[in-house]
């Protein structure tokens, strides 16, 4: 018959003796090894986006382009992408709407003031007016990405934010935490979504599906880290805009003729 | 449709993809762990700092707490879309975000809480299970009890003096030691909310503290309200068993003198609390307005236009106005504490509503609003788990659960713990 000492002594001896053999192994760091491949890989590529809001004229053809390619349903009133039409009356008041998101472009002057119903201005009344795309700004510090308790949206290390659909619990602090209401939740899968530069298109060498769709070049994609790219040479160049810097998120979608008043 | 459609209401410019997603669960999780949070400090009053007076009501807010521990994480679980997924939090935390270190908070509380009344119990749990080997020819129902006691003593029967003098030390150690963790679960509740940077409405860092200082207030004023309701039920069975002979029970009188004295030391820290509460809560609001950044203008509109009788009538207002004034009024009474109680629960309530909902009742735009419709009547499994009714039966389960675990631990007995 065995002790109530004896057994305690040699389960601990087993114990010992059997991790032994287990701390020979090395411990293994996913995040390491995570950042050794993309170093490896890593990164001659940070994608960047950059609008021309002078070449926007708000037909919505991205919007549309997007929600096709990147299977949004077409009805839901959530998007991807979305353009925001400005228009400042004489007056000095800021009118701003983007009925579904501008799918459908904006085929009429009324302002969609959701609720508050149509608002008509007429073409006199109007100081200036002009259209602005929205899309992820794929942030160098993405508020999305800290707030997500299980990384289920993680950063490339092309830039891109991308979403786990598969592991993506749906608690919804993504999209409280992004500034600039780029995320929801897709009406079929009911994980968080967004923006991702159409990741399927551009790591296989093809534009997004916006880029392509849009008929003025208004909307660009290009790779900041390549000298020679000419979406880098603009940025480099020219005076461009960011959306909402002072939130500290560092986004990388530039804006070419951004307006004070956008929001 | 998409998730947050059905009760948003968008007014001028918001975003397309701007909804009310966090809803009424959300409102009620913070409410929630607030209950748990406070009702642990109360009961830490007496067991650290010897406030002799709250023996009582330690005793019951601890089970208490206990009890509404269970509940806490529920409202999570219905608002997630995945409630299923919520164990990935445990998985693959992602310790940047605020949400990843609840589990962790979470079951260091519970397990705290635990032995806590692991230690307050245990002399009962070897009473009980002695009397039952005891005793000869037990039905099922007392093997079941016997078999549940004799797990819950962990193989120790002993009662000797200085054994169940190491019992309170540890009480002590454990009370103090929850007290900051119980706050640290609840401010962080409020971190949660307070380091959203893109929310013109939550970010201070004053949350927290405001949300520890709130939730402080719920909890005392739920277990005064629970404690009231019990102790009616309990003079209401004395009549009835009065009229059987041969049965020594406390007179109606004893239970009455325990109850008001009880109840008007527990006021006066409610009082203190919310007199903190308001404070902070106020400071806030002075702050913003002083400061007047670039989102004080769509707040502004929010807080004194549009969500003016939610703030200032219902949650200022009847929440904590009314009450303030009820235990202020000499001569306490129970009937007026039952209702100052009432209105400091609604109170709170309506400053975690007004957090929750008003901080998506304006666009990223700021130049539009959303309006949030609670939905009553479920049609359907999304507008049942947040809507009222699922709110509703998120507060009731501490009440079952209070009721099952009361069994355990007795709350009223007193000879039988120490």
């Amino acid at each position: 018959m065995i002790s109530r000492r004896n057994f305690l002594k040699r389960t601990a001896l087993g114990i010992a003796g059997a991790s032994l053999p287990l701390a020979a192994f090395k411990i293994i760091d996913a995040k390491k090894l995570l950042a050794e491949a993309a170093a490896e890989k890593s990164s001659a590529v940070r994608w960047v986006f950059l609008v021309d809001t002078y070449k926007c004229v708000g037909c919505g053809m991205c919007v549309k382009a997007c929600k096709l390619e990147n299977e949004i349903p077409y009805d839901a009133n959530v998007s991807r992408t979305w353009v925001e039409r400005y228009v400042l009356t004489k007056t000095g008041k800021l009118y701003a709407d983007t009925p579904k998101a501008a799918r459908d472009g904006f085929t009429t002057a009324k302002i969609d003031l959701n609720a508050d119903g149509i608002k008509d201005i007429s073409k006199e009344g109007i100081e200036k007016a002009f259209f602005v795309p929205k899309l992820c700004n794929q942030c160098e510090n993405p508020p999305c990405v800290q707030v997500c308790p299980v990384g289920a949206t993680y950063q490339a290390p092309d830039g891109v934010v991308l979403v786990d659909r598969t592991w993506c619990i749906g608690c919804g602090y993504c999209i409280m935490g992004c500034p600039y209401g780029v995320r929801f939740f897709h009406p079929v899968y009911h994980t968080a979504e967004k923006c991702n530069f159409c990741y399927h298109r551009i790591t296989k060498g093809m534009k997004t599906a916006c880029v392509d769709a849009c008929p003025f070049g208004a909307r660009q994609i290009g790779n900041i880290k390549d000298p020679n790219d000419p979406v880098t040479k603009v940025i480099r160049d020219q005076r461009v805009g960011v959306l909402k810097s002072e939130y500290g998120t560092k986004p990388q979608a530039y804006y070419i003729g951004l307006d004070e008043e956008v929001r | 449709m998409v998730h947050g459609e059905l009760w948003t209401v968008k007014e001028l410019f918001v975003l397309p993809n701007e909804y009310i997603y966090w809803s009424v669960q959300i409102v009620m999780y913070p409410f929630m762990t607030g209950l748990v949070a406070g009702a642990f400090v109360l009961s830490s009053l007496y067991h650290v700092f010897g406030i002799k007076q709250l023996k009582d009501m330690a005793r019951f807010a601890l089970v208490f707490s206990f009890a509404l521990l269970f509940a806490a994480p529920m409202p999570i679980v219905l608002h997630l879309q995945f409630p299923f997924r919520g164990i990935n939090v445990f998985m693959t935390p992602h310790f940047t975000s605020a949400i990843a270190a609840f589990g962790i908070v979470f079951f260091t509380y519970g397990a705290i809480v635990a032995s806590e009344l692991w230690f307050l119990y245990r002399k009962h749990f070897v009473e009980v299970s002695l009397a039952l080997r005891e005793k000869r020819d037990k039905n099922i129902g007392e093997w079941l009890r016997y078999l549940i006691f004799c797990t819950l003593t962990l193989g120790v029967y002993d009662l000797s003096e200085e054994a169940l003098h190491r019992d309170e030390k540890a009480i002590k150690f454990l009370a103090g030691l929850g007290i900051p963790v119980a706050c640290f679960l609840h401010g962080y509740a409020g971190f949660i909310f307070g380091s959203v940077k893109a929310n013109a409405l939550w970010m201070t860092p004053l949350m927290p503290v405001i949300f520890i200082m709130s939730a402080i207030v719920s909890g005392i004023a739920l277990c005064m309200l629970t404690y009231i309701i019990t102790m009616e039920i309990r003079k209401m069975l004395l009549s009835r068993k009065r009229t059987q002979p041969g049965m020594r029970r406390e007179s109606m009188e004893e239970i009455k003198g325990v109850e008001i004295h009880v109840i008007q030391i527990t006021a006066k820290y409610l009082l203190s609390f919310l007199v903190a509460a308001i404070s902070l809560e106020i400071l806030d609001l002075i702050f913003r307005g002083y400061t007047a950044l670039k989102s004080w203008d769509v707040l502004r509109s929010v807080i004194y236009d549009r969500d003016f009788y939610d703030i200032f009538v219902m949650q200022y207002g009847i929440g904590n106005l009314v009450p303030l004034i009820l235990f202020l009024l000499p001569g306490l009474t129970i009937r007026r504490t039952m209702l100052g109680v009432l209105f400091v629960l609604f109170g709170v309530f309506m400053m975690r509503w007004n957090v929750v909902i008003g901080g998506q009742a304006f666009s990223l735009t700021f130049a539009g609003f959303m309006h949030y419709h609670l939905p009553i009547v479920p049609h359907e499994w999304d507008t049942f788990k947040e809507g009222l009714f699922g709110a509703l039966s998120i507060f009731a389960m501490p009440f079952v659960m209070f009721s099952v675990i009361s069994r355990i631990f007795p709350v009223f007995e007193y000879e039988k713990t120490h």
